[in-house]
């Protein structure tokens, strides 16, 4: 076909040099064409990256090596090009655009230098041409003010200004191709939404052909025009948007679809009488920033926070980032000092008690946090790990390790993970250790921040069932944070919506996330991706409207 | 930045007073007759009377400081007891021996180790990686005064090109200065570059795993620049550290150097002045030594605001 832009046909890529190095890639065949969004869906370690790592010739030199197949941007073959070839080729016919904005552009440079590079390296303009053309893309880009923000250095600007940076980047020469790698996964979704309705809008314009790496089926609905799902270095099914979502063949992708988490909150559990465990009442933090001359900076994080679980039961409080959601955990398990406001634990007074003091309550809430890589010691043994609170209270070695054994049951692991260390588990294993580590103390309450959210779907709704189990089982309060409105919708009795440290909106699941009443709430719910499907029933939400109607 | 500047300035007089109360008090709090220490061991009555009178040993103590300081401050570092010149004028005379010395080497060692490291990043696992490697380990491991007296002997000895050891100031002319310079600097930059090299690399290394090396990258420009203008600035706030810090102890402590080419610098004075316990000279040459290490951290901590926007005091 003649407007094929990148055609990738039966690419094998293995490790290292040795010819019997094991396949990261095996086979897969590809095809973008002019004006046309495919999306690469998959699971961490599918071979997504890799994939466009390979066509733009970015691979780590030595440790992946392409050994087979061929990739053809506009006829011409890539895998045998040269360095010098493909240095030409990158930026004017393909350009990518990379997950985390926040660490994508060169802290020391300005951003519009930056971009200057791009038309110095491949264009013979002058200076004065350069920079009309580089103003002119930033304002492609809906950047504001643009000659300020092209003085300026990436550290002045929000992720989605740096975001939009690396978009004006990629397009300022007008590639054929634009390879775009989960460009906004680190990105709030309000932020998302303006992000892939700007790169919709500059592929209409130009014409380009996208490939879009995601692991959001959310984003998959929002953007995709066809649909290509990998599942460890394989292809296991292409074919347009609609007929993948609707009609998946394959089974791997019927089980990817039915893990999304529904944004239709789930039935609501009947109201308790149950004795409230966990109180926060006015809960307010503040961050004074102590100049050494003149007047300090004061950043509110949390303003009169007021909420309340009940054992059982689980609460969620939902936000973007910078919205104070995790400093109100912190400061409710006393990590972090609130600044005035209560916290009542079992009916304890715990916000002002000295860390002595605190030191028989603190079994009573226990913390899971969001990065299973970096939230367990790596130097000891998971066992060691899981039994060290209990041994801080008192409780045998021996007992507590015996404990120990059975909560990594009870979280679904075999019991001699004690004896192995953090990295012989996968992240999904991790979070169990994890979670059986915080159970280990018999909690009142568990806090959970963020902890599903480095997790790929179908492990995340692994985590998400064990939770809801264990609380069935043992009673536990769970204070859920997300700013994943879909996990909330599906864990939550009661949510909470913070945004710049306050309260916006409070009340029962089912009512916020379905009838809300705040304006920022509507919006946070209205950018959620996808929101029009219903995955795990392979349908429009509206069609599941109409047929239970 | 500006505002920065006085800042810091104005922070390192508390650390500058600390020290010069540390350099004061050493004398006295030692036990004994401080002018019994002074005057040493063959000393008369007489002599120990009129040093006790020219310290003003019998006033109180903080009348002592506060005259000692304001000594300090008109640049009277007292008188030294070995060879009865005035400290200040002893110190003048070394100091340029010992800048001209710490210049050169530093000047020299960064020229050779940053592209040698650098290479090394980018060869990294080749064998010129191993290679750089391999030089490095030689450099920490060989003595300074092996590599001097080789130069020495190969250069001053066999070859006749450069005078085998001794100072001129460059005051009096270029060459000469120059002549006796290449030895000395060759041999004390060989640590240096071995150190700055490893740092150099190591530093690299991480930066070029970072993400806008692959953005720098993906943008199609060539591999210099890459290395260059990305990866190298920002690689150099560590690298700069380790500049600096070895630029201080170059400046005050090159003893062995010294001593085999025979510059009279500054390292050879507190040596002599601790063997021979003259003390004006000790007390002078701690508060230099402060003084030069407060000047670098200066510097350097102005070379990070200038290399790094983000940081920001």
């Amino acid at each position: 076909m003649t407007d094929t832009i990148l055609d990738i046909n039966n690419l094998v890529v293995s490790i290292g040099k040795q010819p019997k190095g094991a396949n990261i890639i095996d086979g897969i065949s590809i095809q973008v064409r002019e004006r046309e969004t495919l999306c690469l869906v998959g699971e961490s370690g599918s071979g997504k990256s890799v994939t466009s790592l390979t066509t733009m010739g970015l691979l780590p030199k030595g440790t992946l090596v392409p050994t087979g197949g061929s990739v053809k941007l506009v006829g011409e073959e890539l895998l045998t090009a040269t360095d010098r070839r493909l240095r030409q080729l990158r930026a004017t016919k393909m350009a990518m655009i990379f997950q985390e904005p926040m660490t994508a552009l060169n802290p020391v440079v300005p951003v519009g230098r930056q971009i200057d590079e791009v038309l110095r390296a491949h264009t013979k303009l002058d200076a004065k041409a350069r920079r009309k053309r580089i103003l002119d893309m930033m304002e492609q880009v809906h950047l504001p003010q643009v000659e300020r923000i092209f003085a300026s250095y990436p550290h002045r600007l929000s992720g989605g200004q740096r975001q939009r940076i690396m978009i004006a980047m990629a397009l300022v020469l007008e590639p054929k191709l634009l390879i775009a790698d989960e460009p906004t996964t680190a990105l709030d979704v309000t932020t998302q939404k303006q992000i892939l309705s700007l790169i919709r809008e500059l592929q209409r314009d130009h014409g380009t052909a996208v490939l879009f790496i995601t692991h959001d089926m959310g984003v998959v609905a929002e953007i995709a025009d066809r649909v290509a799902v990998m599942r460890q270095g394989r292809l296991v099914e292409t074919g347009p948007l609609e007929t993948v979502l609707r009609n998946p063949t394959m089974e791997y992708t019927r089980n990817l679809l039915s893990s999304v988490p529904s944004l239709v909150p789930r039935p609501p559990r009947e109201e308790t009488r149950e004795p409230v465990v966990l109180e926060a009442n006015e809960l307010s933090k503040v961050y004074k920033e102590r100049a050494f001359f003149g007047k300090g900076r004061e950043v509110v994080a949390a303003d009169k926070v007021t909420l309340t679980l009940r054992k059982g039961r689980t609460l969620g409080i939902v936000g973007e980032s910078g919205s104070g959601k995790s400093t109100v955990a912190r400061c409710i398990v006393r990590l972090i000092d609130p600044t005035s406001g209560g916290v009542r634990l079992a009916g304890r007074e715990i916000a002002d008690i000295s860390r002595r003091l605190l030191q028989p309550h603190r079994q009573k809430i226990q913390i899971v946090f969001q990065d299973p890589y970096r939230s367990l010691n790596p130097r000891v043994t998971v066992g060691e790990s899981i039994a060290e609170g209990p041994v801080n209270y008192g409780v045998a070695h021996a007992d507590a390790m015996k404990r120990a054994r059975e909560l990594l049951e009870l979280v679904g692991l075999p019991p001699d993970a004690v004896s192995r260390y953090p990295h012989q588990f996968s992240g999904g294993q991790r979070q169990r250790i994890a979670i059986a580590r915080a159970l280990a103390l018999d909690p009142d309450v568990l806090v959970a921040d963020e902890a599903v959210s480095a997790l790929d779907v179908s492990v995340q709704a692994q985590v998400l069932e064990l939770l809801d189990e264990i609380q069935k089982r043992l009673g536990i309060a769970i204070l859920f944070i997300t700013h994943d409105l879909r996990v909330a919708a599906q864990i939550c009795d009661e949510v909470v919506v913070m945004q710049h440290g306050r309260v916006v909106e409070q009340g029962p699941a089912a009512e916020v996330l379905t009838h809300p009443k705040e304006a920022y709430t509507k919006a946070l719910l209205d950018a959620a991706p996808g929101r029009g499907w219903d995955f795990a029933n392979f349908r429009p939400v509206a069609e599941g409207v109409g047929a239970t109607l | 930045m500006l505002g920065y500047l006085l800042r810091r300035i104005l922070a390192a007089v508390p650390v500058m007073g600390v020290v010069a109360l540390f350099v004061f008090l050493l004398l006295r709090l030692t036990p004994g007759d401080p002018a019994a220490i002074l005057a040493g061991d063959n000393a008369t009555p007489e002599r120990l009377e009129r040093i006790r009178e020219s310290l003003g040993l019998n006033e109180p103590l903080i009348v002592q400081f506060v005259t000692w300081v304001n000594k300090l401050l008109h640049g009277d570092l007292g008188t030294s007891l070995i060879s009865n010149l005035p400290v200040m004028k002893m110190i003048g005379q070394r100091v340029e021996p010992s800048i001209s010395i710490a210049l050169c080497t530093i000047i020299l060692a960064v020229i050779v180790a940053v592209p040698l490291g650098v290479i090394a990043a980018w060869k990294h696992g080749t064998w010129i990686d191993r290679f750089v490697m391999g030089l490095s380990v030689l450099g920490f491991s060989v003595p300074v005064f092996v590599v001097g007296y080789v130069l020495i002997q190969v250069f001053a000895i066999e070859l006749r090109w450069v005078p085998v050891q001794g100072f001129r100031s460059i005051f009096n002319g270029f060459g000469p200065f120059f002549e006796r310079m290449i030895l000395p600097t060759c041999a004390l930059s060989f640590i240096y570059v071995a150190l700055i090299a490893r740092m150099t690399r190591a530093a690299m290394l991480d930066v070029l795993g970072e993400d806008y090396v692959r953005t720098a990258r993906a943008k199609g420009i060539n591999e210099v620049a890459v290395m260059m203008r990305h990866a190298l600035r920002n690689a150099a706030v560590p690298v700069i550290t380790v500049i600096g810090t070895g630029f201080a102890l170059l400046i005050s402590g090159v003893v062995v150097t010294e001593s085999v080419f025979n510059i009279p610098g500054i390292g050879r004075l507190t040596v002599d002045a601790v063997l021979a316990r003259d003390y004006p000279v000790i007390q002078a040459m701690i508060l230099l030594t402060s003084l030069i290490y407060v000047v670098v951290n200066l510097l350097i901590d102005v070379a990070y605001t200038l290399l790094d926007p983000r940081i920001r005091y």
